[in-house]
């Protein structure tokens, strides 16, 4: 029995959590301690197991072993009901909201104000007005989910969990989709909830937040806690010393770029979006080989459309597309492809790799029919699979066994297969969107060092990344695009993260006063 | 096939093997309900089925179109696309190839069969493609496009064996294709006759194999199916091989009623299609879209329609047999889901 | 020509058309409400055809066996319920492919009918005659111009089908539960976040479509009609889906299109009536195709106007 200890200036304990997944523990023996009323940091790479964490104490999930205290009570937390019932709110990373419904109506949800069997909106109403005044987030209770921009999305899950009472708030990387100023409109937004008595729990990996505004960090690497310190006695080298378990380069090492000829010029582009919408609007830019250009800006700004129409998956409406001084606007994607044009999609499992089918097949994919792997109606199989165990092992894909379905890979590995794949048939020219998202740092550290290499191999590269730190260093020319144009164009050497960050938010580079 | 002892034992097959037993043990319930006694049933079942010369070859001749029926929907699965529309597809192509075969009465067989054959596939693969064209270009969920497809193949082939296309005499059918566009017989006992169509749909298991395996084809219809949006970014084109798989599951649905046309009737008549296009759902997924799992389903289904006549004799009504491949169905989605699942956290070696 | 115009132009004036347009759609507009019902939630439900068929026959045997067409109303909606609750548990409980479990069902129920048929009633192809619903007869409102006889006599069900159809539309729109049902057939991660009970809401949904597609199919039988025969749906349940789809999977918008569907056929049987045209019986099948070419025409056309529900046909699995 242990003996009798007092919880009681914690708003949260969690002590012993285990839990396991087939093939994996994800969290192992962790214990969290939340002070009441502090901002307090969960970090550690992906995989580490803090949204597991956080998914126990929300009650998504039940924990193999341990036990949870709120407020010093020992809590069981069997389903959300339970958690919400216990004052906490989660804020999820991927927006727990009902696209098609309206924000009022999104709030309510599960705890819906009713007169008789009919349900009654204008009191929601009323209350959430007073939620946004008091804690400074402001929306409109009617406008549909899908409508809205992101950050605003964001204000929506805010007021939905203290909409009921939460007291302890848990947010899963809330600042993922948020531009710079938008992220520091969040924590005012914190602070204030703090100064109301709210307990915060913020899951991240980004460590200059952490510095920014936490009190406390618990470091969690391989579902195990590895450090536990007060954000004003560590800095963020030693956290990431914490996260990774070595001492970790945070930038890459690169000569300078020689470019050579444009391959690629993009001329007052215009795409519209699913809805009719449009999403790029006016866009011109261009790439020459032998250089790395990174397009910075938050999702949603017309990133995707114009990968898309670069890369012949979606329609133009005006403008064009020149690629090796040829006009390949009305171009099919195949087309683009067999000139020499390469991409890395931003979504690996649901646009990269056919998971259900074996690596082999995958590393053909868009080369099927190309006379190396087909005479015309039959698969060269025997080609096939030689050329992919030359991949796997050129790029030590682990593990290194071509039959294994594309399921059973790692991420990291699924994005090496994709990435051998591309360079595999010769580009001189690859779009390559969000090539380290979910990965682990060892991955992260091999993408980037590929990228580096084909560019000085003479390939032009076109990055699209929401990662700032990415684009940063492995840019050597930095465009930033928001709703659909391009606000200006810098480099890592003569601008700041700040500077960015305003473009990202919608201000010209030539309305912004520099500090170089 | 080298290492037949893992493809037979695995998980697939023996999820199919227990749906059919289950199934097979749940109609034995059922028939003690109503106060039958299942083994006699069974016995009776089987001996419809394997018990005479005449039974074997009706099982066989009732197989042949069953195992083209069953690849069609099967290859139809491979694409991702639910073709319930085989058996209008069954109707316009043993249309087309009874028209057909009354026009080449002074070619030689050499020309008169090929061209028949062409023409049944023709027909059911332009009427599958209209759902496939519809699917790839206008979004329509091809289950509603097929099944509106069927009752108007249904209709036309009514309005046509009524009038234009009538065999002189009155009743419902079309006069008889010639003498040089019908396939021989293998042998005849009694009023059954084995016809060389059983060749058609063994060639048929062979060749869909190979397509699958080994060809471009075959590679970019799996693609579209297994993950359309990868498939796009590999440069391949979704709404050509949606029609195209479409196409390929029509004409195999269309051969299956022109064998009928060819090989048993002489003709089109009212219920030459039956329910194969039904049947071939069932086929397909007992048979896991795998050709020659397909080949053994089909056998299966045949079997137990064949015997049904005899077990009717013994008492139980010929409907259990659709009773019971209903449950059989439902048991395969059920059970596949599971296993799936289960699977899925395993390492597991390619099973294409 | 002339022929033809006059021949619509009777049929338009005929309160004929319009009372058989009622008692056409009348089992569309049952189906197509089960299937907004179990599609607002989340699951796709193409057993509408199977269940119509369960409910007809349940109708049939209850009628049959008590004398009380009403039992056989109850046993039919009991027997449709009952299949529904098979696809709900394959479906939302083991995640099965929802159009293989609805194509399951649908075999079942025509073997199950077609089996029944003839154990109970000794012989295929149809059962005796039995009591059908009694009609409700307006009086004297009958003898009103037109009007009355187009409503002076109508069954029960045409009440029924639209009553439903303002009680399903409150229900989804403006009670509580129909909010559930409508985040959990768009988000259902979303919902379950917020202690709604997913399954419980699907499971809802589904029941309900079992509910009123076997209403629909009652109608059939012992609507007006006092039999069944084998497969007597026809390809009704699909229509019904059509109109939903049509009908952008809203109440009031599903019942406007089957209502399009019941005039449709409504339009062909009154015009091949029509003694003005000399047509031939062979033309019934040209004139039978139509609502189906139909339904192809426009689920071929009007699709990228309508949105089905975001998680439609998608299994809720929870980790």
């Amino acid at each position: 029995m242990d003996k009798k200890v007092d919880y009681s200036e914690y708003a949260v304990v969690m002590k012993g959590i285990t839990k396991r997944f087939p093939g994996v523990l994800a969290n192992d023996r962790v214990d969290l301690f939340v002070k009441k009323g502090e901002i307090h940091a969960i970090v550690g790479e992906n995989g580490a197991g803090k949204t597991t964490l956080m998914n126990q104490l929300y009650g998504l999930i039940k924990p193999d072993d341990g036990k949870i205290y709120i407020n010093g009570v020992e809590t069981q937390i069997n389903n959300p009901n339970d958690a919400i019932s216990s004052k906490i709110g989660m804020v999820h990373q991927h927006f727990m909201l009902v696209d098609r419904l309206s924000v009022v109506e999104n709030i309510v949800l599960g705890q819906e104000p009713v007169r008789g069997p009919f349900f009654a909106l204008n009191r929601a109403r009323k209350e959430i007005k007073d939620l946004s005044k008091k804690f400074g987030l402001i929306v409109d209770p009617d406008s549909i989910i899908e409508d809205m921009p992101v950050g605003m999305q964001q204000r929506v899950e805010i007021i939905k969990v203290l909409y009921r009472g939460a007291e302890i708030l848990v947010l899963d990387e809330p600042t993922a989709v948020l531009t710079p100023q938008e992220t520091n409109e969040l924590f005012e937004v914190l602070k204030s909830l703090k100064f109301q008595g709210k307990t915060i729990i913020f899951i991240t990996h980004k460590l200059n937040e952490v510095m920014a505004i936490t009190e406390s960090v618990t470091v969690m690497r391989l579902g195990r806690v590895t450090g536990v310190v007060k954000t004003s006695q560590t800095s963020p080298k030693e956290l990431a010393n914490m996260m990774v378990g070595r001492e970790v380069l945070l930038t890459v090492e690169k000569n300078s770029a020689h470019p050579g000829d444009e391959i690629l010029q993009v001329k007052d582009l215009v795409v519209k979006e699913n809805r009719g919408i449009e999403a790029v609007r006016g866009l011109s830019l261009n790439v020459r080989s032998g250089e790395i250009v990174g397009i910075a800006g938050v999702a949603g700004n017309g990133q995707t459309e114009l990968t898309e129409a670069i890369t012949g998956l979606r329609k133009v409406e005006s403008g064009k597309i020149i690629f090796k001084d040829q006009d390949i606007t009305g171009f099919s994607p195949k087309k683009r492809r067999e000139m020499g044009m390469g991409h890395i999609p931003e979504d690996r499992l649901k646009h990269g790799l056919i998971k259900t089918l074996p690596i082999y097949y995958n590393f053909i994919l868009g080369e099927h029919d190309d006379p190396k792997f087909s005479d015309g109606i039959f698969l060269k199989i025997e080609d096939i699979k030689k050329f992919s165990e030359t991949l796997v092992k050129r790029f030590d894909v682990r593990p290194p066994n071509i039959d294994l379905l594309g399921m059973n890979l790692s991420g990291g590995n699924q994005q090496k297969v994709i990435v051998a794949r591309e360079i595999a048939f010769d580009p001189i020219f690859m779009v390559v969107s969000q090539p380290t998202r979910g990965l682990d740092v060892g991955a992260i550290e091999f993408i980037h060092k590929t990228l580096i290499s084909m560019r000085d191999k003479g390939i032009g590269i076109l990055l699209i990344s929401m990662e700032l730190e990415e684009i940063f260093s492995l840019s050597d020319r930095i465009l930033t695009i928001y709703e659909g144009q391009i606000m200006g164009e810098v480099t890592p050497e003569n601008t700041t993260t700040e500077a960015v960050g305003l473009m990202m938010a919608g201000h010209r580079l030539e309305d912004i006063h520099q500090e170089v | 096939m080298k290492d037949w002892k893992k493809y037979v034992l695995n998980e697939k097959v023996i999820i199919s093997l227990l749906s059919v037993l289950i199934s097979l043990a749940v109609a034995a319930v059922v028939m003690l309900i109503i106060g039958k006694n299942p083994l006699v049933a069974y016995a009776a079942l089987f001996y419809g089925a394997f018990g005479t010369k005449e039974a074997i070859i009706d099982n066989l001749m009732k197989t042949s179109p069953l195992i083209l029926t069953g690849l069609a929907v099967g290859f139809g699965f491979r694409a991702g696309l639910f073709n319930i529309g085989a058996n209008g597809q069954v109707i316009i192509g043993a249309l087309l190839a009874a028209y057909v075969g009354t026009m080449v009465a002074s070619y030689p067989f050499y020309l008169s069969i090929p061209l028949v054959m062409v023409a049944g596939m023709v027909g059911g693969a332009l009427w599958a493609a209209i759902a496939g064209w519809l699917k790839a270009y206008r979004g329509a969920h091809e289950v509603i496009t097929t099944i509106m497809l069927n009752y108007v193949a249904t209709f036309i082939a009514n309005y046509v064996v009524n009038g234009p296309f009538q065999a002189p005499g009155g009743v419902p059918k079309s006069p008889a294709i010639a003498y040089s566009a019908q396939f021989p017989n293998i042998m005849s006992v009694g009023a059954t006759s084995l016809s060389t169509i059983i060749f058609v749909s063994l060639a048929a298991i062979v060749v869909i194999y190979v397509i699958i395996q080994k060809t471009t084809i075959g590679y970019e219809v799996k693609a579209v199916g297994f993950n359309p949006y990868a498939a796009e970014y590999g440069g391949i084109s979704i709404g050509k091989n949606v029609v195209l798989a479409m196409a390929i599951s029509g004409a195999l649905a269309g051969l299956a009623g022109t064998t009928q046309v060819v090989g048993v009737y002489g003709r089109y008549f009212g219920a030459l299609g039956g329910s194969m296009g039904f049947d071939g759902i069932t086929i397909a997924l007992i048979g896991q879209n795998d050709p020659i799992g397909i080949g053994l389903a089909a056998f299966l289904i045949s079997s137990i329609r064949t015997g049904s006549n005899q077990m009717q004799i013994a008492g139980v009504p010929k409907d259990m047999v659709t009773i019971i491949q209903g449950i059989i169905i439902f048991l395969v989605a059920t059970n596949r889901i599971i296993k799936t699942l289960r699977v899925r956290k395993r390492k597991e070696v390619a099973e294409v | 020509m002339n022929e033809w115009i006059q021949a619509i132009f009777n049929v338009f004036t005929n309160p004929t058309f319009y009372k058989s347009t009622l008692t056409q759609s009348t089992p569309l507009i049952l189906a197509a409400l089960g299937g907004v019902f179990s599609e607002t939630t989340g699951v796709t439900n193409i057993a509408l055809e199977g269940i119509m068929l369960m409910g007809a026959f349940g109708g049939v045997m209850g009628s049959y066996f008590t004398g009380n067409p009403w039992y056989g109303l109850l046993l039919g909606t009991f027997f449709g319920v009952g299949m529904a609750a098979l696809h709900a548990w394959a479906s939302i409980k083991y995640g099965a492919d929802q159009i293989i479990s609805g194509t399951a069902l649908i075999l079942l129920a025509q073997g199950i009918t077609g089996f029944a048929l003839v154990e109970l009633f000794g012989q295929p192809g149809s059962t005796d005659l039995v009591r059908s619903i009694p009609l409700v007869d307006l009086g004297s409102f009958k003898q009103v111009p037109f009007v009355g006889d187009i409503f002076g006599n109508l069954s029960p069900f045409v009440y029924i089908a639209f009553a439903s159809v303002a009680f399903g539309w409150i229900l989804i729109y403006k009670t509580k539960l129909g909010l559930r049902m409508r985040s959990v057939g768009n988000n259902p991660e979303s919902a379950d976040t917020l202690g709604v009970n997913v399954y419980n809401v699907r499971y809802f949904g589904v029941i309900m479509s079992g509910f009123f597609a076997a209403l629909g199919g009652a109608y059939l039988s012992i609507g007006e009609l006092g039999q069944f025969t084998t497969n007597m749906t026809n390809g009704r349940g699909f229509i019904a889906l059509a109109a939903m789809i049509i009908g952008n999977w809203n109440p009031v918008g599903a019942m406007s299109a089957s209502l399009l569907f019941g005039g449709a056929t409504a339009f062909n049987n009154q015009l091949q009536s029509q003694s003005v045209l000399n047509l031939s019986t062979n033309t019934q099948y040209i004139f039978g195709m139509i609502p189906y070419i139909i339904t192809l025409i426009v689920v071929g056309g009007l699709i990228g106007k309508s949105r089905a529900p975001s998680a439609d046909g998608v299994p809720y699995i929870k980790e």
